[in-house]
């Protein structure tokens, strides 16, 4: 990771304690113009990955062809589909979780930062320390609250203030006050949506640059979907967020931009291989698809 | 109209609903599973009770303290199981040192490390079949390795503690690997990819969080390994406990551990083997102080393993 001067920068900036308020207000003042400047020339973005043609495979299997889409910074990237289009694999590309999957293999380049995620050279563990991961079921670890938050940090080699980060991390998940009385209790013993905000803490704790969220939502409760929702529009201030979501107000409520995945079956083999149908703005993609598939899926009348 | 529609409807709910038949074959079946546990737990209570009773006899003359301190002798009045209790200890103390923490390395090994191609298919099947080898097979790998090979010799003394050991902690060896493996699988997938998901090692993700979540389970391996340690006959017979004596007194530790040597159930068999009829009744005592010994042991892995789990 030669080129690790900008997301090193991006994480600095987080590090900077409790001026939140006016930090945040400060880097939002432009961006606000151009989210109201949406239908103008757009502004250009940084890029936080370039996905050029990207195809998965399990063994010879296809699951994933030649997706190219960019993701840009501070923005909230929704992916939506059908059930086996291969949005979670896809997301799992973006912080090399599909390497634990023993056969799984990548076709196709995939540029973080300008950084090739799949160069030879670059550590998938620090990779994933860079960008963090919610998953679809939330999985605290078996742990103290207090250790599910700090784990990361702990092995990343965090010489902080340890409480200091918790609490920070806590507070920005938007749990503080329903933990702060019970840090040293199971992580396990929290509702579900607490559970899931803890998760979401736990991988902001290691400062990371990218969100990636699998389907956070869908084994909660529309109040806990709600909190949510609305603390990854906080979020997405400091941070690029990926999602999945099967749930497709919710892409429209909160994303950016939206990939529209489908699967194709081969006629011959019967494999079912998934594909990005349509990339855009979100509000393109729900108002004025191009492709009539987009249209037929968005509409509900397919899927 | 309404009314009577709704009570025609009533009547025949309550008609369908209170036809309960007696589900003949559900009440045989029920029978027949708490026969077969019945039986099964009324073998091991009337042998067990049968024991103890041909045993008492023994502890009451004699006392407690007295057979157990006494050593193998071919007079009844003062047979005991000294030798036994501290060979059989000294068996386990070798699966302890030797067995588990090998058993529970190659487990990881294999299941968090090794990746899934036809070798690793292969030894794993593998590992299941050692498992299933008859005891008798491991004494005589026992013989061939530890007393006859000669390069071992001089290390394990022939027919010693040393060989009966070593015999032992092979022959448990596929049993700790196997129930290890059980409990690293049984960890949920979710929790792995959490901790790599922060950005965790492989090595961290199995330190931190793999092995506490496996503890206990490894842990219960362990203990149902120690216990078939403790029963093992066949090969120690094999390997000269039946007929050894454990060298008393002023022996050294190492001259002890390559001496001649027995265990408690060898003893069992060397006593049962006796035609005087008072060595019944010693016979006995071998076995109950066999399974208390056995008992203890377990105990202790479990209080063990109690404490261990509370710290996470």
């Amino acid at each position: 990771m030669s080129e690790s001067g900008d997301p090193m920068d991006v994480t600095n900036r987080v590090q900077l304690p409790e001026s939140e308020g006016g930090q945040a207000e400060h880097e939002q003042g432009p961006r606000l113009a151009v989210r109201q400047s949406r239908d103008e020339p757009e502004v250009q973005r940084e890029v936080v990955f370039d996905v050029r043609d990207v195809s998965n495979y399990y063994g010879d299997f296809r699951a994933v062809r030649n997706v190219t889409l960019p993701v840009f910074r501070n923005e909230i990237t929704a992916l939506i589909g059908p059930s086996g289009c291969g949005k979670t694999t896809f997301l799992r590309n973006l912080n090399r979780m599909n390497d634990l999957i023993e056969g799984a293999r990548i076709e196709g380049e995939l540029l973080y930062h300008g950084v090739d995620l799949y160069d030879p050279q670059v550590d998938p563990v620090e990779v994933r320390r860079r960008i963090g991961m919610v998953f679809q079921k939330p999985n605290p670890f078996p742990k103290s609250i207090y250790d599910n938050v700090a784990f990361g940090p702990r092995i990343a080699g965090f010489t902080g203030n340890m409480d200091d980060l918790v609490e920070e991390s806590l507070h920005r998940a938007a749990l503080w006050d329903e933990v702060k009385d019970k840090l040293k209790e199971s992580g396990m013993a929290l509702s579900g949506g607490q559970q899931q905000r803890l998760c979401i803490a736990r991988a902001i704790a290691t400062r990371p640059d990218v969100i990636l969220m699998d389907e956070p939502c869908s084994a909660l409760d529309p109040i806990a979907t709600q909190r949510i929702e609305d603390l990854m529009l906080e979020l997405k201030h400091r941070y690029s967020i990926v999602i999945v979501t099967h749930n497709m107000q919710q892409a429209a409520r909160v994303s950016d931009r939206t990939a529209f995945f489908t699967v194709e079956v081969h006629e011959d083999s019967g494999q079912r291989t998934g594909t990005v149908v349509e990339y855009d703005k979100t509000e393109t993609i729900f108002t004025n698809p191009s492709d009539k598939r987009t249209e037929d899926y968005v509409t509900g009348r397919f899927g | 109209m309404a009314a009577t529609h709704v009570s025609a409807t009533a009547g025949a709910v309550e008609q369908a609903l209170r036809g309960r038949r007696t589900d003949v074959g559900g009440v045989a079946f029920r029978i027949a599973l708490f026969g077969a546990l019945l039986i099964s737990l009324l073998v091991l209570v009337i042998l067990l009770a049968d024991v103890f009773r041909t045993a008492w006899p023994v502890f009451r003359d004699r006392g407690v303290a007295d057979f157990v301190t006494s050593n193998i002798s071919s007079l009844p009045e003062r047979a005991g199981v000294r030798q036994g209790i501290i060979g059989s200890l000294y068996i386990v103390a070798f699966v302890v040192v030797i067995a588990i923490p090998l058993g529970i390395g190659g487990a990881i090994y294999m299941e968090e490390y090794a990746r899934d191609t036809r070798l690793t298919r292969v030894i794993n099947a593998n590992i299941r079949n050692l498992a299933g080898v008859p005891a008798i097979v491991y004494g005589l790998l026992g013989i061939a390795l530890f007393v006859q090979f000669q390069a071992l010799q001089p290390i394990t003394g022939g027919r010693s503690i040393i060989s009966g050991g070593l015999t032992i902690a092979i022959l448990v060896l596929p049993i700790v690997i196997i129930t290890s493996a059980e409990a690293l699988r049984a960890v949920p997938r979710s929790i792995r990819e959490a901790a790599f998901g922060v950005g965790a090692t492989r090595w961290e993700v199995v330190r931190s969080h793999v092995l506490p979540y496996a503890a206990p389970g490894i842990f219960t391996g362990t203990i149902l390994t120690l216990a078939r340690a403790f029963g093992e006959t066949a090969p120690l017979i094999l390997l000269g406990a039946a007929t050894g004596f454990l060298s008393t007194g002023s022996a050294g530790f190492v001259d002890t551990l390559k001496g001649p040597y027995t265990a408690l159930p060898t003893l069992v068999f060397a006593y049962a083997r006796k035609n005087l009829r008072a060595f019944e009744q010693i016979t006995a005592a071998t076995i109950v102080t066999l399974l208390v010994v056995l008992l203890l042991v377990n105990a202790t892995a479990i209080i063990l393993r109690n404490r261990y789990e509370r710290k996470w």
